[in-house]
């Protein structure tokens, strides 16, 4: 009898325990010589998903550059919550400046290393949706056309959480915050054209561009480190769930974020030179509404008679994901 | 070796001498030229290793400063008028961070009414932001004044701007003395930062602060605004020494011995001022001018003792507060003593009208008759005003007040 090797995949989630992986695909986490580049003492909510997305983003990034990296940081929470001093939890040389010029920041620091002899060191600009689709916007675009040495790194959580749940241009149609309330004839924020900023990134015809969920990390570490062979810029789009904004138990940061990937809502892909080079396929598709109903910013579409035609035209943003990036699983 | 150079080419041509190591900025009159010229010497090797970024904005413009001194970098950048104004949050922050970049400012009005010619509005309007502001009164000084700026900068761990009259200066071709390479290397050291972005040495910059250190913060930062009154004339001494030139300094005091009226002013204009003074110091007349070269900090203690034993004092400012008159004459006037001299501001020189020699002695003759009141503003047409606020009471919709007032200008119903 010739002997087959078995994968133990955790039950629900696909997820194969590190153990059984090859050395080289083991998370960075496993690894004693981690950097813990964000580290214990922030004061992020219980189970927010941009903790967990930094740290495991810079983790590969310091691993990748053999620990020569600066960070950048806009406002928002991810900066408020790292830097409660004297507690600072970075261990990482880190500056932050101001909401919407991260990414100015971070290229004038690639310049500086650059005029110093010191091309070894790479630089992480970091924010989150707002400080990149919105505020940052401008800045970050410059980046781009320049094509500066930097790996921007946006953390969406689909709003400007810092400040108590605002709309940005990251906020999917529907949802509440508080400038979108959960009023009038159409509750939540509204449909407007979107800013897909991966596609505008991509636009750019910048060397790399990628998104990433923090229900796979792993893909999100890859990332990163395949982002560290370009030189030039590159942008990673990371969904991470936020707990309070979303009005989400702590426990489903992860659930929620597979639910985005695997019902197509968020499309997790890769592109070089503004070429879609890569997509992460469906494993088990999933109707939108699996995703939206564990959220409270989407409980008006499901209280009383519902609104099933809201949720209709969210079906199908998350099918025209699927079509545009071929995301459908392989048996379909 | 005295040359015939543009003002903006002598500052470039100082500021290469400087050894930047990072020049990032965007393009606004009368700005310009620096910029370009800078951009030149990148692109030919000449300033190699420097690296010139082309930003899409002066917001991004200072924000690169930021980045490339906190990683070390020697950073300069000039702006003037809107571009100040667009990156004023960046510019808060690089003097709250503690970085030293140096910034030229060419000084220009602010609108609406849009206006690209000169005034200090621009500087005034950032003159609380926690950087030390220096004026230049010819192109000689302020070529000189960036060599000082960036020592005094990275001494002090504080920006430094250095304001030169948009236009009257950036674009006015006279003889300066160029600076050595060899003067400049000795003067001003490589950059040794009091804090880096260093993977070998991480530290945290830009944490929030609150109220349990906020004040002790912003207290330090005044603290190092006033070693800069400290720093400012023994720095300009040394430059002295070295070059043989007065440029810099807290103040410009000139023919002030015995002076019953001092004019107080900034910047170019204290050219005509002194010109103003030696025709009446020829009549017979005790007056002298006090050119103040260090806005910010602002030497207090120098003033009051340079206006000690002047009756009267006039302060020629090219900006004003809205709603409440000159902001140098209010420092001038928190400067003199209670029981101190009458003071009169003059605002002048607004959007670049020229203030001549005659209008300044027309002022000392107004201030010596008695009839120069405390507030003024020189050759204000006081016939296009009145017309446009007869058409405001006339008609509640009486249109843009700008374009009313250049139509009747136009039309001669104005200046005569
Ligand atoms: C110029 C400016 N405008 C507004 C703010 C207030 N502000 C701080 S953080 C923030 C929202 C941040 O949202 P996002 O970038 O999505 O990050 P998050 O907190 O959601 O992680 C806002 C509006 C600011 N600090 N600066
Ligand atoms: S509000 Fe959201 S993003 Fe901010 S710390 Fe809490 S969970 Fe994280
Ligand atoms: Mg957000």
């Amino acid at each position: 009898m010739t002997e087959t090797r078995v994968h133990f995949y955790q039950v629900g989630s696909f997820a194969v325990g590190n153990r059984l992986l090859s050395d080289a695909d083991r998370t960075v986490q496993a690894s004693p010589e981690r950097t813990n580049s964000l580290d214990a003492g922030h004061r992020a909510c219980q189970g927010c998903g941009e903790a967990l997305g930094a740290r495991y983003a810079l983790d590969a990034a310091m691993r990748a550059t053999g620990g020569r990296l600066v960070a950048v940081n806009a406002t928002g929470c991810l900066e408020v919550f790292s830097t409660p001093f004297p507690e600072t939890s970075w261990r990482i040389a880190w500056l932050h400046s101001l909401f919407g010029n991260a990414p100015a920041v971070a290229t004038g620091v690639a310049a500086a290393m650059r005029a110093k002899g010191r091309d070894d060191v790479r630089v992480v600009g970091q924010a989150g949706d707002g400080g990149t689709v919105d505020i940052g916007f401008g800045t970050l675009s410059g980046l781009f056309e320049r094509n500066d040495d930097v790996l921007f790194i946006c953390y969406d959580n689909e709003g400007y959480m810092n400040t108590g749940v605002q709309r940005s241009a990251a906020t999917p149609p529907t949802a509440r915050t508080a400038t979108s309330e959960a009023l009038g004839a159409d509750p939540g924020n509204v449909f407007g054209q979107g800013k897909d900023l991966p596609r505008l990134a991509m636009a750019h015809d910048i060397p790399y561009v990628a998104t990433a969920t923090v229900a796979d990390l792993h893909d999100l570490e890859r990332k990163v480190e395949r982002a560290m062979t370009f030189r030039g810029a590159r942008y990673l789009h990371v969904l991470v769930p936020c707990p309070l904004g979303w009005g989400a138990a702590s426990a489903d940061t992860v659930r929620l974020a597979r639910l985005a990937a695997e019902s197509g809502f968020f499309p997790v892909f890769e592109a070089e030179h503004g070429v879609v080079t890569g997509v992460r396929r469906i494993r088990r598709r999933v109707g939108v509404e699996e995703y939206l109903r564990p959220q409270r910013r989407f409980a008006h579409l499901f209280a009383g008679e519902g609104r099933p035609d809201l949720v209709a035209r969210l079906q199908a943003l998350a099918d025209a994901n699927i079509q545009r990036y071929g995301l459908a699983p392989e048996e379909e | 070796m005295l040359q015939q150079l543009e003002g903006s080419r002598a500052v470039a041509e100082t500021v290469a001498r400087c050894r930047p190591e990072v020049v990032c900025a965007y393009p606004i009159s009368p700005q310009t030229h620096i910029i370009e010229a800078l951009g030149a010497m990148v692109k030919d090797g000449r300033l190699a290793p420097c690296e010139f970024i082309n930003v899409e904005s002066e917001y991004a413009a200072m924000s690169v400063s930021i980045g490339a001194s906190a990683a070390g970098a020697r950073t300069y950048t000039a702006t003037a008028s809107q571009g100040l104004l667009f990156m004023i949050e960046a510019v808060y922050n690089a003097a709250g961070l503690g970085l030293p970049v140096v910034m030229t400012l060419a000084n220009r009005a602010i609108g609406a009414p849009i206006n690209i010619w000169n005034d200090h509005s621009d500087a005034m309007a950032v003159r609380d932001a926690g950087w030390i502001q220096l004026f230049a009164e010819t192109n000689q000084e302020a070529a000189d004044l960036h060599v000082q700026a960036f020592r005094l900068a990275e001494a002090l761990s504080v920006p430094v701007m250095v304001c030169m009259d948009g236009f009257i200066l950036t674009h006015a071709v006279e003889a300066v003395d160029l600076i050595d390479q060899a003067v400049v290397d000795s003067f001003l050291p490589p950059y040794e930062p009091r804090q880096v972005l260093d993977p070998d040495d991480p530290v945290s910059i830009g944490a929030m602060v609150g109220p349990e250190a906020f004040e002790e913060v912003r207290y330090l930062a005044h603290l190092r605004q006033l070693d800069a009154l400290e720093l400012i004339p023994s720095v300009a001494e040394e430059f002295a020494a070295l070059t043989g030139r007065a440029s810099g300094g807290l103040l410009h005091p000139y023919r002030l011995e015995d002076a019953e009226t001092v004019i107080v002013a900034m910047g170019s204009v204290l050219g005509t001022i002194k010109d103003a003074v030696d025709a009446r110091r020829e009549a017979g007349e005790r007056v002298g001018v006090l050119g103040v070269a260090a806005f910010r900090p602002f030497p207090i203690a120098a003033v009051a003792d340079a206006l000690h034993g002047a009756r009267r004092v006039i302060v020629v400012e090219k900006a004003f507060s809205l709603g409440m008159g000159g902001v140098l004459a209010t420092d001038v006037a928190t400067a003199s003593p209670a029981s101190g001299p009458d003071l009169a501001t003059v605002v002048a020189g607004l959007g670049g009208r020229p203030i001549t020699r005659r209008d300044v002695e027309g002022v000392l003759e107004r201030s010596a008759r008695g009839t120069l009141p405390r507030l003024s503003f020189l050759n204000l047409d006081e016939d296009v005003v009145a017309r446009e606020r007869a058409r405001m009471a006339a008609s509640r919709r009486s249109g843009p007040f700008a374009e009313n007032v250049l139509r009747d200008v136009a039309t001669g119903g104005a200046r005569r």
